[in-house]
């Protein structure tokens, strides 16, 4: 059982983000750069299944040169080897061009499961799992919080608003994850010290056998039209106790679906 | 000379700040109000690797240098002393002890428990009458047989009531050091009995006890190192735990200046933020200059540690500049906070109290100062 983890490296969502007014792309400058936090339960995930099935995880990352201290610290995790997909050319692609060139990358390496989170803190489309399996002609698996691998197909409980579906596919897929799936481990140090050691290819987009003229922010499909700070919090809803106030917090929690 | 962590050095002190943040900061207070942190925290620093840094690999450690252990420390000194003080006390006065002394047996028996954090240790010197002349102490090991018979108390040991076992430092021979030997007790051997010290003002987290011996009996492949060779394995594991009390002050003076900081700017008096005061920002700036400047000394020492020169002076230096500056951080937090700072939902109070004991064990500030002076002069004061 090969998997293979996509991960990408965002804006650290502690940190106050910001676009750069000059392209409206992420500026990686204003905020350190953190594994996208679904994606630690995708890595989560991969090594559970490699617990139980054996062969190897590998993390796909696309992403510029700092991205390899994400990669590392996926490594650190106990992956067993990553691709680090590095090329000017993809500055500011857009969710389905990212999607394209992540499905390229996947040419270079041998996989049976493809697993990412279910969308990024940062761009938050929530489209790339989906895009990707497109592109490869691959059965989609998305919002999954329960993985099982059979053989040759793997079933997925998908989280819906109700409740989940049952979703199963023969292998190879693409599995989608949501944060209810498990709890990330921390590395240790052996493990630190070990990622040291393990192999990182880099790929550049010839590499990956990506034609240029489709990524990168000049051919997205998709353009940032305008953008503006968050507004300041608004005032919180304050309820009134009299005689119905657990009522009422009930009806505004449902309203807003947590309960 | 570059102070620059290398990629793992910044990686382990990473893992360990992220821990901290989310398992050890949310709790801290609650562990404190009951006056006990959870024993299932061992394990688990113990996964993390943080229970057996320093220690080789082939005897169960997870390898690493000074460096990346005084990171370490430093971050769980952050987080909670209660919580630092079971690591420094295990693995740095236990662990390493019998790394650097015992026989193959020995260190097959207890390291790979110990570093893993499936077994703890505690540290045996002090004893009711006897805190810094720890030359003269008294619990008796008599030979009987091949065996030892152990009689006597140890007070104020950290881990006391938790530990598998009990690195004892007992009398063999005559007066002095040269009649102290080391043993490895096992903590549920016959006649050891564990009572637990309450009412502490800080480090109310962590188990310390008095251990009462009433003929213990051991075999003589108890026994660390050498007959009469004890006193020396104390002190040379004092001299390496004072690097870590100092690293993991560094962590507590951070923390109240953190905190201190945060509330500064958060408080506002006559109309703006406290942080925009001068007397306010005397005080950040003291606690910032003399945080860094302990973990400089921190630093150096575990240098020397890590290149094996002598550093019993450099590591008195730092314990004694960094135990002092956590009790004058933590008052100075205390401070910026008023009022708030004297109850428990905000952080001076535990890091005041915590810190304050730093000063006195593993070596009090004085008896740090003489041993600095018996550097500098050539003299010493304690003969």
């Amino acid at each position: 059982m090969n998997i293979v983890v996509l991960v990408k490296q965002v804006p650290d969502t502690a940190t106050e983000r910001k676009l750069d007014p000059a392209d409206s792309t992420v500026d990686r400058a204003a905020s350190d750069g953190v594994i996208n936090e679904l994606d630690e339960y995708a890595i989560e995930e991969a090594l559970l299944l490699k617990e139980k099935h054996g062969g190897e995880v590998t993390i796909l990352s696309a992403g510029p040169d700092q991205a390899t201290d994400s990669i590392r610290k996926a490594l650190s995790m106990g992956a067993d080897k990553a691709v680090h997909l590095n090329d000017a050319a993809l500055h500011g692609s857009d969710a389905l061009q990212t999607a394209y060139a992540l499905a390229q990358a996947l040419g270079t390496v041998e996989y049976d499961l493809v697993i990412l989170g279910s969308e990024s803190t940062d761009a938050r489309t929530g489209v790339v799992g989906a895009a990707l399996a497109e592109y490869l002609g691959l059965p989609q698996l998305t919002l999954a919080n329960k993985v099982d691998i059979d053989g040759t197909s793997v079933r997925i409980q998908r989280q819906t608003d109700e409740g989940y579906d049952v979703v199963e596919a023969t292998l190879p897929a693409v599995v989608s994850v949501v944060e209810k799936i498990n709890e990330p481990r921390y590395p240790s140090f052996k493990l630190i010290m070990a990622a040291k050691k393990k192999p990182v290819a880099k790929l550049g987009a010839a590499d990956a056998g990506i034609d240029t003229a489709r990524v990168g922010l000049a051919n997205a499909t998709t353009e940032v039209v305008d953008f503006a700070a968050a507004p300041p919090r608004a005032a919180g809803t304050v309820v009134k106790d009299e005689g119905n106030g657990g009522v009422q917090i009930a009806d505004y929690l449902a309203a807003k679906k947590f309960l | 000379m570059d102070f620059t962590l290398t990629e793992e050095h910044e990686a382990l002190r990473a893992l360990a700040a992220e821990f901290v943040d989310r398992e050890i900061t949310p709790n801290v207070a609650g562990w404190d109000r009951v006056e006990r942190v959870p024993r299932e925290l061992v394990p688990r620093l113990g996964e993390l690797g943080f229970m057996g840094l320093t220690i080789d690999e082939a005897d169960g450690g997870s390898g690493g240098d000074h460096l990346a252990y005084s990171l370490v420390m430093e971050e769980l000194g952050r987080g909670d002393s209660s919580v630092r003080g079971l690591v420094s006390v295990s693995l740095g006065l236990v662990a390493k002890s019998v790394a650097a002394h015992g026989t193959p047996a020995q260190r097959e028996r207890w390291l790979p428990g110990l570093c893993s954090g499936a077994l703890l240790g505690c540290f045996g010197l002090t004893e009711p009458d006897t805190g810094s002349d720890a030359a003269s102490l008294a619990l008796r090991a008599d030979p009987d047989g091949g065996d030892y018979l152990l009689s006597g108390s140890k007070m104020f040991i950290t881990n006391g009531t938790w530990a598998d076992v009990v690195l004892l430092f007992a009398r063999t021979g005559g007066p002095g050091p040269k009649g102290i030997t080391a043993f490895l007790v096992p903590a549920d051997a016959p006649g050891l009995e564990r009572t637990e010290i309450r009412g502490k003002l800080g480090l109310r987290g962590q188990p310390t006890a008095q251990l009462f011996f009433d003929e213990v009996r051991v075999g003589a492949d108890a026994v660390l190192g050498q007959e009469g060779g004890g006193f020396s394995i104390a002190m040379s594991a004092l001299d390496k735990g004072r690097v870590s009390v100092a690293a993991g002050s560094v962590g507590a003076a951070r923390g109240a200046l953190e905190s201190a900081l945060a509330h500064a700017g958060q408080r506002t008096q006559f109309g703006r933020p406290i942080a925009g005061f001068q007397l306010v920002q005397d005080m950040l700036a003291d606690m910032a200059v003399e945080t860094d400047a302990a973990r400089l000394l921190v630093w150096r020492a575990a240098d020397l540690v890590d290149r094996g020169l002598p550093f019993a002076t450099e590591a008195s230096m730092a314990k004694l500049f960094a135990t002092e500056t956590a009790v004058r951080a933590a008052n100075n937090a205390m401070q910026v906070f008023g009022g708030y700072g004297y109850i428990d939902e905000y952080p001076p109070g535990k890091y005041l109290r915590d810190a304050r004991v730093t000063t006195l064990y593993e070596g009090t500030s004085q008896i740090q100062k003489l041993i600095i002076g018996r550097a500098l002069t050539g003299v010493s004061a304690f003969s």
